[in-house]
């Protein structure tokens, strides 16, 4: 049989497929739905069985009652809407501020001598200082404004940006360096045409990573030092145990924050289309 | 001495010298001498070669010869005028292309034009570049990214790099070494090809003894501790050269002899 196989009939094709896991397949709508409901399960056992008071963990179902109530009074421009909009401004202002800082001293830590040796070790110093405790100085100084809650994120955000870009300068190889040196580049054009572009990955992940970190800052200047944004509208919801109404303000935080997110992710493909696969592997 | 390997420069008087180095040593620190009396000719249009182990010098004289780091001792000529740091006319290329990853293959090999001249200069330098891809063969690829170029795609475009600038002196630092064997020994032959066709003077440093044989008019064979040239050999082979040549007796009695006195000055 084989020997005729091989002399007058026509060999098969050996096509044959890889076997992928089921896992593997699931698309990701319905694997994050899954996930979700498993979620939204949890949470709805957990506050139904009695074992958590209902004013420590509302239902899930709670929850949306009031999420709705939130959107309803977002949506005619209400109190909730004015507070979102001075959070939105406060992160907007403390994340620019924060990245002209950071790129600025970035710049400077990374590219010249004097930044490294002289300006570094002062900013690893205020970095390691919790920042969050410099909120009541902001506030003494700047009121109960917005711009002493701007300070405190832009305070937080400042030093991933630093650190990230100076990392990012410094991340060029011996091979480029060497050939713009060869080429005759003045320490301008090296800067410009060759470290910045090799270090904006590491600058995009110090961005994320001061992404939230001007969050948090907005939102704890607002717990501190009082104001109209929404740091105090779940300060004032937790003083009076409405716990659905923390949770609802909570989602409305996140979605600010993943929008934000969002936006840098969408910047960082844009701009670093030649490094596409690294944008979501990075914190 | 070999009939094939006789002293060097004996029938290379007819053409200039382009690149002259006399007497150049290179001490790092106090003590550490990483190059000593070296004395190199590079003569209009003839490709040389330096091999040795590593450890031997061989990348202080390329740097000190492309300007990036000044030498201690002697004189350092090119084209009349004193080396004091990188020069326009000097043309480098390295182990990796080095291309860089946010540029169009075209816009790759017009930076150096870039960063000399401003960006007029850089666009208005595009058709010679479109010449030096035709060139290279690496015609339709002018608008691909390096990401979409292979390892010796991404060469042929260092090689166009090099070339805008239209260099006295090719400066060579071991350029195929990253790229697999038989890419390389078909790329040295695209190498020669692009030379002779310029041509083109030619300095190469290489780990490799048949590539500097193949490609070369003269090889300085290098000694470590401290550097220096402990021979040099002439190539008498005709060209072009091809890569059959490499079977022939008298190539394989050339890197025999480059080989034995490589390791005599290994094992001293």
């Amino acid at each position: 049989m084989s020997e005729r196989n091989s002399t007058d009939m026509p060999l098969e094709d050996t096509v044959w497929t890889q076997k992928v896991s089921w896992i593997d397949k699931v698309p990701s709508s319905v694997g994050m739905a899954m996930v979700l409901g498993a979620f939204l399960f949890l949470w709805w056992s957990l506050s139904t069985s009695g074992l958590v008071p209902s004013i420590i963990l509302p239902t899930p179902m709670e929850t949306l009652d009031d999420l709705i109530f939130v959107t309803q009074n977002v949506l005619r421009g209400d109190y909730i809407a004015s507070s979102l909009w001075t959070t939105t401004r406060t992160i907007f202002f403390g994340y620019l501020l924060a990245i002209v800082i950071g790129f600025g001293l970035g710049v400077l830590v990374g590219e010249t001598g004097f930044g490294e040796r002289s300006v570094m070790p002062l900013l690893v110093g205020l970095d390691t200082m919790p920042k969050v405790a410099f909120a009541p100085l902001f506030v003494a100084w700047l009121g109960f404004g917005i711009a002493s809650k701007v300070a405190l994120a832009t305070f937080i955000a400042t030093f991933p940006i630093v650190v990230g870009t100076a990392a990012g300068l410094h991340s060029a190889d011996e091979n480029a360096r060497m050939l713009f040196k060869s080429m005759g580049a003045s320490r301008w054009q090296t800067l410009w045409k060759m470290k910045l572009p090799t270090g904006l990955p590491q600058i995009f992940t110090g961005l994320k990573i001061g992404a939230v970190g001007v969050m948090a800052g907005a939102i704890t200047g607002e717990f501190i030092g009082g104001g109209k944004g929404v740091g105090e509208l779940i300060r004032l919801a937790a003083t009076q145990l409405d716990t659905p109404r923390v949770f609802s303000l909570i989602i409305y935080l996140s979605v600010i924050g993943m929008l934000l997110y969002a936006l840098v992710v969408w910047a960082q493909r844009w701009i670093v289309f030649w490094k596409k696969e690294q944008v979501l592997a990075n914190p | 001495m070999h009939p094939a390997a006789t002293a060097a420069h004996s029938n290379m008087h007819h053409s200039e010298t382009v690149y002259e180095l006399t007497h150049v040593g290179k001490t790092y620190g106090k003590d550490v001498v990483a190059l000593e009396n070296v004395s190199i000719a590079l003569h209009k249009g003839s490709f040389s070669s330096v091999i040795g182990s590593s450890g031997c010098g061989k990348s202080t004289l390329l740097k000190i010869m492309a300007g990036l780091i000044p030498p201690s001792k002697g004189r350092v000529v090119l084209q009349g005028k004193p080396v004091l740091g990188p020069r326009v006319d000097i043309g480098m290329m390295f182990q990796q292309a080095t291309l860089f990853p946010w540029r169009t293959t075209i816009e790759n090999i017009v930076l150096p034009i870039e960063i000399r001249d401003g960006r007029t200069a850089a666009e208005n330098a595009r058709s010679r570049a479109r010449e030096l891809i035709e060139l290279v063969g690496l015609k339709g690829f002018e608008e691909a990214y390096p990401s979409q170029l292979s390892g010796g795609m991404a060469q042929r475009a260092s090689i166009c790099r090099m070339l805008i600038t239209d260099p006295a002196v090719l400066l060579l630092d071991e350029p195929f070494s990253a790229v697999d064997e038989l890419t390389r020994d078909f790329m040295n032959m695209e190498l020669q090809r692009i030379c002779l066709d310029r041509n083109a003077t030619a300095f190469l440093v290489t780990h490799s003894i048949s590539e500097a044989v193949i490609l070369s008019d003269v090889v300085y064979i290098m000694a470590p501790r401290p550097g220096r040239v402990a021979e040099v050999v002439e190539i008498d082979l005709p060209r072009p050269r091809h890569l059959d040549m490499i079977t022939t007796p008298q190539f394989s009695e050339i890197v025999h002899h480059i080989r034995a006195r490589l390791d005599e000055e290994a094992g001293r």
